[in-house]
């Protein structure tokens, strides 16, 4: 162990060295925080539909902006049962006249603040017993980043909290993988012998299991849920990990200050626990990290079939599922997604890339 | 040699026959069945038709009906193409998947090993930098996302190539499925030659080479036949992904291949079907495996000597 105890020191300052894989280690934790943050960040709730602002697209303007205050008072008016006689806008006030040809019905100018584009309106004339109002009404400011999808909900807020599933599927899939992977790795490595030939040959044939066809199958056989998905993939992504703890293990169980721990009585899960599987890190380490995009673009693939993650819950692939169909009208619908799942992606293929690079004693330097 | 293709084929037995027993069961554990329609059959219908099938029979039974005629080359009749047998509907399936498939592998292949090498030998370099971030960008574009682009951009806004649709195979209606498909394989195989090629270029014999004043061109020859050898073996899964279709392809762009019918056969619990299919997949899995090894061991003598 103590030879190794300035491994992972060195291998910081390698990594320090590659511009490369800091900056896509920076670019994964701002979208990690903004997803966490989520909502909280943008000022809008992911689920709350604008009908008035359908499709919209990327954009700083402030909402509702002159092309749909019209229409969405209108719409308004309708249900109050009124017509919009004059709006004048200043700054963030509006003057609205409604008229009607019966007595307005005060209690409909709720629909104003419930659209959510509005604040509550104050009466500010009643004439012609009520069939005329004159009415101040804040108006509120939304700003849309990203546009909004085919209901009105804000692209980027949704992204954010899709963005979460995501990410906590690619996680929690890799981490469940990594387990499984490590220890029949470690185990069948160790024992070696019969064991091992026997546990490796297992391996082998499940990896001619054509498994992206059983996990579409068993996702449409017995309806799609997120656990269920968790696992499936996590049962097909662990073969990978399993082969390159063993081939780790094969050379470090010859190793002298394994040979000591074994001489000085200790017992095998000890041992892989204290010795075999510390010393292996690295290589794990990198495997890891790019197993994690694989996991994302996995759940990603089925969720855009329709069989992974379910409404309401949202995903960037079910996201991309819903811009993809819209992509004549709405191109931004699949940008945003696609483009927060494409940058996850590369950033976290070049951070594995940079990691494999700063552990490789033999990489040359640079 | 052919000892070992034959030991080889015999041991995908076992797996084959797990990959049928896992499918078979998979399937009938799944709620529903194959005549489930919009308007319920009537409860004589049902019956009737359920006999004529055989799944009125004992659960093993059928299993057992199911290897036997498996055992004599009979995929069985499909549940929901009336009228057509399964092996029917793959040879209709089989070629279109796999003429997209050769054509996309031909494709990554070429420009993705291209590619690696010279990225190898211009290690540390601009050109090695930028194919490095291409291949991690390569490896990151879903299909999903690729597809569509590609629809709006030569479909839609060039108007050059056709949105989908397959019409025999014309050249045209191939160009967008194949680069989608090759695409994320372009960078995996410049990535795994990249890596591969380099590390064969700092070893003993190779630096000798240099100091016997070889030209380089001559030396990266000899590297390379060392160093496919990784990517040889990635070739051999690769293919076999490739040739039995992506679902998604096929259908964003339209096209009658294998992985259209497994779609359709697993939503409509068209049991024959499905196992058709997965069965077709995985024993191509166990030959392009082995296909692999063997290029493997012609491009190194020391496998060959191992065997």
């Amino acid at each position: 162990m103590t030879a190794s105890a300035a491994a992972p020191l060195r291998t910081l300052n390698r990594l320090r060295r590659q511009r490369a894989a800091l900056t896509a280690l920076a670019v994964l934790v701002l979208i990690a925080l903004a997803c966490l943050a989520g909502p909280s960040l943008t000022g809008t709730e992911p689920d709350r539909f604008y009908p008035d602002l359908r499709q919209l697209p990327a954009g700083l303007t402030a909402q509702p902006d002159a092309d749909h205050l019209g229409p969405a008072l209108e719409r308004i008016a309708f249900r109050i049962r009124a017509r919009v006689e004059e709006a004048r806008r200043d700054g963030d006030r509006l003057r609205l006249v409604l008229a009607a040809d019966r007595p307005i019905d005060t209690r409909g100018l709720v629909y104003l603040p419930r659209s959510d584009l509005f604040g509550p309106a104050q009466v500010v004339e009643d004439g012609e017993g009520g069939r005329r109002l004159v009415l101040d009404v804040p108006v509120r400011s939304l700003r849309f980043p990203l546009g909004t999808d085919i209901h009105g909900r804000d692209l980027l807020a949704r992204s954010l909290v899709a963005g979460r599933v995501s990410l906590a599927v690619g996680l929690t899939a890799t981490l469940v993988a990594l387990v499984i992977g490590v220890a029949y790795g470690a185990v069948a490595g160790f024992l070696g012998g019969a064991v091992d030939a026997a546990m490796m040959r297992a391996v082998d044939a499940l990896y001619a299991l054509p498994f992206v066809f059983f996990l579409i199958l068993l996702l449409v056989f017995f309806r799609a849920s997120l656990v269920l998905m968790l696992l499936a993939i996590a049962a097909v992504e662990w073969l990978d990990m399993a082969r390159i703890v063993r081939a780790q293990t094969l050379s470090l169980r010859e190793r002298d200050f394994v040979r000591a721990a074994r001489a000085l009585g200790l017992s095998t899960p000890r041992i892989l626990a204290r010795h075999i599987v510390p010393n292996a890190l690295g290589p794990i380490a990198v495997a890891a990290t790019l197993l994690v995009p694989q996991v994302i673009l996995l759940e990603s693939f089925l969720s855009f079939l329709g069989l992974g993650v379910q409404e309401p819950q949202t995903s960037w692939g079910v996201l991309i599922a819903e811009g993809a169909r819209s992509i004549e009208t709405a191109p931004h619908m699949l940008a945003a997604p696609a483009g927060f799942l494409i940058a996850t992606l590369v950033a976290l293929n070049v951070f594995g890339d940079g990691l494999a690079d700063a552990l490789d004693p033999t990489a040359s330097r640079r | 040699m052919i000892g070992l293709v034959l030991r080889r084929l015999a041991q995908g037995v076992p797996t084959l026959l797990a990959v049928v027993t896992v499918s078979f069961f998979l399937m009938r554990l799944a709620p529903g069945g194959p005549f489930d329609l919009e308007r319920p059959l009537s409860p004589a219908a049902m019956e009737n038709l359920r006999r004529v099938y055989g799944l009125d029979r004992p659960l093993v039974v059928q299993f057992g009906g199911y290897l036997a005629a498996l055992a004599r080359g009979d995929l069985g009749p499909s549940f929901s193409f009336r009228d057509s047998s399964v092996a029917g509907l793959i040879a209709r399936g089989l070629p279109v998947s796999a003429t997209l498939g050769a054509l996309a592998l031909l494709l990554a292949a070429a420009s993705g090993i291209g590619l690696g090498v010279i990225a190898a030998l211009r290690q540390g370099g601009w050109i090695d930098r930028l194919i490095g971030l291409g291949a991690a960008l390569t490896l990151s574009l879903p299909s999903f996302v690729v597809a569509p682009l590609l629809q709006i951009a030569f479909g839609l806004t060039l108007r050059w190539l056709p949105l989908s649709g397959w019409e025999d195979g014309a050249p045209r209606h191939l160009i967008l499925p194949v680069v989608t498909l090759a695409l994320p394989q372009v960078g995996a195989l410049a990535r795994l030659t990249r890596t591969s090629l380099g590390e064969v270029l700092r070893t003993q014999p190779i630096r000798t080479m240099h100091s016997l004043g070889l030209p380089p061109a001559r030396i990266a020859r000899h590297a390379l036949r060392g160093a496919l050898l990784p990517v040889v073996a990635y070739l051999g899964p690769l293919a076999a992904a490739l040739l039995t279709g992506s679902v998604v392809v096929e259908t964003i762009f339209g096209l009658p291949g294998i992985g259209r019918y497994f779609v359709e056969g697993a939503l409509n619990r068209d049991y024959t079907l499905v196992m058709g299919v997965v069965l077709l997949v995985a024993a191509l899995v166990i030959v392009l495996n082995l296909a692999a090894d063997l290029a493997c061991a012609w491009l190194d003598p020391r496998l060959r000597a191992a065997r």
